[in-house]
């Protein structure tokens, strides 16, 4: 199997299992107890703590764990919404963002906030202009994505908190493309609050954070007991938190070296498709960009007829196109840059990690000018002519 | 969402795929808005459908769907055809997917669409 779909997940790192696994078998006790097991259980919770603490270059205190990126999401821009009700009802955010952002909004639109859903350029770059005239007097909270799950671009969040900080108004960002991928200060970026996920960066499924800047007193959005200092109740995911822990130290200390082997694949990759198949449109800014993700829009071609083929060939990819996600319309993403829909219909993502291989990149170009030719051949859409 | 193995067959291998020359009757239908273009020609002799081909722009469901009509309808004459449903055509592959069950109906329309072409042709001819 060629796996090239490391943006919708990764495999979780061989250290990280081993790291997990005592958690999972004999050290199984309650970390909220009072006997010694459960202390130390106590203890790894906080080194795991510490160590996502520094990843994000902040405070242990200053990470909560939660179930993952989606909870971290819901968490921060539901309990924010609530809490600052009295102050405003107005929250903007991204026409690009993940859905657990995006229908987290929707959803407090049915409890009366308004939601403002600022435009991007056509390289994916929220337009700071813009920003500045949404904000109003009502305006609470700013979530916007750090870099995003399909083309990649990187957002100016520092720009955007230098706009918010004289405002007192609370940012938020879903840093999960970008945690353990690149190096993260949540001081330099300026945000208040910062979600991330494990199993984007070879930890476990069913883990994250949220980071919440010290002075900021995000109410719990689960209640119950007094885990997490009383602001996430629940017993812990002890295995999962240690996981994500090790995860977070793998990254800090491998994220450089691990950034300029994957670029230098994802360039190759691209160069090679740009070479074979004609008529591709490439998405997403060219600099201001994940190294590791590579978006693209095949004209005349539907995307999920390119990832059947492509799964034929035993290559894992993805698509923002209609119908992988079961629905009709094409990738929210690509038509906020202003593509055609017939165009944005046509997108394939290939999102490479850590165990990918020359020799993928060259699987995939092996493939897919053919794959491409045998779908054009059969569209009534491809001028036959040419 | 998954595919039955005769969907993924027929995608992969679609029977009665290419451009027909000087067809009798030509059913374009969709919208490359919404992701899916099926063209389906035909040609005709003695009432019978004695060719037919078909063109899509699509998801997989849309390709296999559009193959699978163009097989049901060989053979058959105008009356017979125009009488295959969108529901013939997703036994036949035995099942889809509810998301993808638009496309067998793409399918249905295509085939009628190139049926009343053609009948437009004729009427055209005698009138001319």
């Amino acid at each position: 199997m060629i796996y090239l779909d490391y943006n919708a997940t990764t495999p979780c790192d061989r250290r990280v299992l081993e790291a997990m696994e005592p958690f999972l078998k004999e050290r199984f006790e309650n970390p909220s107890s009072l006997y010694r097991g459960s202390r130390e259980n106590k203890k790894a919770i906080e080194q795991a703590r510490q160590q996502v603490a520094r990843l994000l270059s902040c405070a242990p205190e200053e990470i909560f764990f939660t179930s993952g990126g989606t909870e971290a999401d819901n968490w921060a821009i539901k309990s924010t919404a609530w809490a600052l009700r009295e102050k405003g009802n107005h929250i903007i955010t991204s026409s690009i963002e993940h859905h657990a952002v995006l229908n987290t909004c929707a959803f407090l639109v049915k409890q009366g906030f308004r939601i403002t859903y600022l435009p991007v350029s056509a390289e994916g770059i929220v337009d700071l202009e813009v920003l500045k005239k949404a904000i109003s007097r009502e305006t609470i909270l700013v979530t916007i994505m750090h870099a995003n799950n399909e083309i990649g671009t990187i957002q100016p969040l520092t720009e955007i908190a230098g706009l918010l900080k004289e405002k007192g108004i609370l940012f938020h960002t879903d840093a999960v493309q970008t945690a353990g991928k690149l190096p993260l200060s949540v001081k330099e970026l300026g945000v208040d609050m910062l979600s991330l996920s494990g199993h984007k960066f070879y930890g476990p499924k069913g883990v994250g954070a949220l980071y919440v800047r010290k002075g900021w007193r995000l109410p719990p959005l689960l209640h119950g007991g007094e885990q997490e200092h009383g602001r996430r109740a629940g017993t812990e995911n002890v295995a999962g938190i240690v996981g994500l822990g090790e995860a977070a130290r793998l990254a800090k200390e491998e994220m450089a070296e691990e950034a300029v082997r994957v670029r230098a694949l994802r360039d190759k990759l691209e160069e090679k498709i740009r070479q074979s198949v004609p008529e591709v449109i490439f998405n997403g800014h060219r600099e201001k960009r994940l190294y590791n993700t590579a978006n693209l829009c095949v004209k005349y071609v539907e995307g999920e007829s390119m990832l059947l083929h492509l799964d034929f060939e035993g290559i894992c990819a993805s698509s923002g196109s209609a119908c992988t996600s079961g629905s009709l319309e094409p990738s929210h993403v690509l038509l906020a840059l202003g593509l055609p829909h017939e165009v944005a219909h046509g997108s394939l993502r290939f999102s490479l990690g850590k165990y990918s291989t020359e020799s993928d990149v060259e699987a995939v170009a092996a493939v897919l000018p053919e794959i491409v030719a045998k779908l054009r051949a059969m569209s009534p859409l491809w001028p036959k002519e040419r | 969402m998954e595919y039955t193995e005769k969907v993924l067959e027929y995608f992969r291998n679609p029977r009665n795929m290419g451009k027909m020359e000087n067809p009798d009757g030509v059913g374009r239908v969709g919208n490359p808005v919404c992701g899916d273009v099926m063209e389906i020609s035909i040609r005709v002799k003695d009432n019978r459908i004695e060719d037919i081909k078909f063109e899509t722009f699509g998801c997989g469901a849309a390709i296999a769907t559009s193959s699978v009509v163009t097989e049901l309808a060989r053979g058959k004459t105008l009356e017979e055809a125009e009488k295959i449903t969108n529901q013939q055509v997703v036994e036949f592959l035995g099942g889809l997917p509810p998301v993808k069950k638009h496309c067998s109906l793409l399918a249905e329309e295509g085939l009628k669409a190139a049926i009343a072409d053609y009948r437009a042709r004729q009427a055209r001819k005698k009138a001319g």
